[in-house]
């Protein structure tokens, strides 16, 4: 099987596009942010390289720190959302009846098909203070609540927007586990509650962590959701870094928000990568 | 019989998409029997044990278990333990943790726990490897491990579908005996699941053939082989000539047929069958001769030799007779020199006596 090695011609044809696609796309626009974030803003377009760290400390401003945790729990409260709604959803579908099966699981990712931006302003247009759900809530002389632009209104738009990604890792692991296992422990006296939570629990655990990156990763650089569905105070980091990418026109503070983002975000995949090496289940 | 441990009364279940595995099935089971169920792959064997254990819903019938009524009993109450043809060893559980689990979710306390395990472990020779996880084990271990996981609970009825099936040649025979022995010293009824008569034949007190879905007949290892009630156990349980014939006469006490091949011969037989029958004889009963028999009453018929298969310690041996008729025939090489005695081409006497030939009217 090394004959790919042997035939240079191939190898180059098949390694060429994706390599300078990474390249000219990804790893050189990043590099220029990262050289962003040690430069200093010199007039109102142009940065200069200075390899300063001013960019670093003023992220650590109490303010920008403030933000960034408030991300951090608005998105793992999100995440535990999903996980709770999720579940038993991937669960029903995997002892749905065979023919059910794709219907179901097409529903799921049925709201990829339709934008972003659409499906926010139909969540607008359903919990505004005169939207359908207190128009509905009026006819039993409920309300009318206000539902919206607080950090609730984030919380149940990022559950939302990112149910199909923790449903479809849960979906796939379940259905791969042995029902045998959960047979046996029904045989061996346990009870159905019991059963879940010692052995279709950390049989699913890798499913369960697949999911749960998955969905914590894009809620923590979200900035569409907490943008349209917050209030004033529910700004998001990513709504932060928005503005010095636009507003203020500050790309190295922006760029150094941006870093400090994503070594988050490497710190949560190191967690998985460490859980994954930890875990006997199924594997997704 | 000894009373009746389990009992099953008019048993039915059919798949949702009509699927009829298992056929309005009656029978009891003694106490510490070791019950075999056995037929074909797909005769709903399982799906009759699945039933004991309560994993599956008869969709009629009642299923009774050390005399109580199991209908509204869910599979965590059942007095009964299974097996499985997967073993179903938790794979993020030590051997121990394994064995322990039954004990542990039903509040058997930590000392009582450990003693227990302690005493399975040993009892299936794994106190070895209590703290390895199953993916560091080979089959036959992991099936130790879901034996003792099974046993420690003590059940009234241990279940055991197809216990032996994914072991190697050798380690099953080791298995088989080991089984047997086990179940005398525990004094648990066992019902064990197979498609391998001589598995069956070998470890089980009494076997229930099935063939979709039903029960074909209820008897010893040595009743099954040696008197089938039909066409089918007679051919499912071991090797068999089956002639087709018919009868001529009958009296209380024996038959007159005219059989294929052989033409008119006297059978012991009471009932009193007519038309089509089959009569069969097993291969070890029939004998080679190179001239005809003296005996006035064996059955005889001359043919020539078709094949000759050594075994070793036998010979299986084909002769083909008048009107087509293969008898297949097996012959001790009791002798070291020779072999059977007998070579492709040759012209030889097959005879048997009567009182071997089975009449199956079924
Ligand atoms: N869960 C099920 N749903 C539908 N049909 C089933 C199910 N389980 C078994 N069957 C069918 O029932 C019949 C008997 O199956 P089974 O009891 O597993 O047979 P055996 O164990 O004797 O090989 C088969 O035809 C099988 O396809
Ligand atoms: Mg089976």
């Amino acid at each position: 099987m090394d004959s790919w090695r042997g035939n240079l011609r191939v190898f180059w044809t098949l390694f060429t596009p994706g390599t300078f696609w990474l390249l000219v796309f990804f790893l050189i626009p990043l590099a220029g942010l990262f050289q962003d974030s040690f430069s200093d803003k010199i007039s109102i377009t142009e940065t200069a390289f200075t390899g300063t760290f001013a960019n670093y400390v003023r992220a650590f401003d109490t303010v920008y720190l403030t933000i960034i945790w408030k991300s951090i729990w608005i998105s793992a409260v999100a995440t535990a959302f999903c996980l709770l709604l999720a579940y038993p959803i991937a669960f029903g579908i995997c002892f749905a009846p065979a023919r059910w099966k794709p219907l179901l699981l097409l529903l799921v990712i049925l709201p990829f098909w339709i934008n972003l931006l659409i499906r926010t302003y139909a969540l607008i247009a359903v919990f505004r203070s005169q939207g359908y759900l207190n128009l509905v809530l009026g006819w039993i002389g409920l309300g009318p609540f206000e539902m919206l632009y607080n950090n609730g209104a984030v919380i149940m738009g990022l559950v939302y927007v990112y149910m199909p990604f923790m449903v479809l890792p849960l979906y796939a692991t379940i259905e791969r586990l042995d029902r045998s296992f959960l047979e046996a422990s029904l045989d061996l006296g346990g009870s159905q509650v019991q059963t879940f939570f010692k052995v279709t629990l950390p049989l699913t655990m890798p499913g369960i962590i697949t999911g749960i990156i998955l969905v914590f990763i894009p809620c923590l650089g979200s900035f569409l959701t907490p943008d349209m569905l917050g209030g004033a105070n529910a700004i998001m980091i990513g709504n932060v870094i928005e503005r010095q990418f636009k507003a203020a026109n500050d790309y190295p503070f922006g760029s150094a928000l941006s870093f400090l983002l994503m070594y988050v975000t490497f710190g949560a995949l190191a967690l998985r990568a460490y859980f994954a090496s930890r875990s006997k289940g199924v594997d997704v | 019989m000894a009373e009746a441990i389990v009992s099953l009364r008019n048993v039915t279940k059919t798949f949702p998409g009509g699927v009829k595995a298992v056929d309005d099935v009656s029978f009891d089971i003694a106490q510490n029997e070791f019950f075999a169920l056995l037929g074909p792959s797909g005769c709903g064997k399982t799906t009759l044990l699945r039933m004991i254990s309560g994993l599956e819903t008869p969709t009629s019938g009642q299923i009774v278990i050390g005399g109580e009524d199991m209908a509204l009993t869910p599979p965590n109450k059942r007095p009964t333990n299974m097996v499985f043809q997967s073993y179903a060893v938790f794979p993020h559980m030590t051997v121990a943790d394994n064995v322990a689990y039954g004990l542990k979710v039903t509040g058997v306390p930590a000392e009582e726990t450990k003693r227990r395990v302690g005493e399975a472990l040993e009892m299936v020779k794994l106190t070895h490897l209590a703290a390895r996880k199953p993916d560091q084990m080979s089959g036959g271990q992991r099936q130790r491990v879901a034996l003792a996981r099974a046993l420690v609970k003590r059940p009234k009825v241990l279940l055991l579908d197809e216990p032996l099936s994914a072991l190697d040649a050798k380690l099953r025979d080791e298995m088989r005996l080991e089984l047997t022995r086990l179940q005398e010293n525990v004094g648990i009824t066992f019902i064990i699941v197979t498609h391998d008569q001589d598995e069956a034949l070998s470890m089980a007190s009494r076997i229930a053939v099935m063939d979709k879905g039903a029960v074909q007949q209820i008897a010893t290892p040595s009743e099954l082989y040696e008197q089938p009630t039909s066409r089918f156990i007679a051919d499912f349980i071991g090797k068999v000539n089956l002639i087709n014939a018919k009868v001529v006469s009958s009296t209380a006490k024996k038959i007159v047929c005219d059989a294929k091949g052989l033409g008119k011969i006297e059978l012991p037989h009471t009932g009193s069958p007519t038309g089509d029958i089959a009569i069969a004889i097993r291969p070890e009963k029939l004998k080679i001769a190179g001239s005809p028999p003296k005996a006035a009453k064996t059955i005889a018929a001359e043919g020539k030799v078709r094949d000759v298969a050594y075994y070793g310690d036998t010979s299986h041996v084909v002769v083909r007779c008048k009107d087509d008729l293969e008898l297949a025939v097996n012959v001790q090489n009791d002798k070291r020199a020779g072999g059977s005695g007998v070579e492709r081409g040759q012209k030889v006497w097959i005879h048997w006596a009567p009182e071997d030939t089975l009449v199956l009217t079924e």
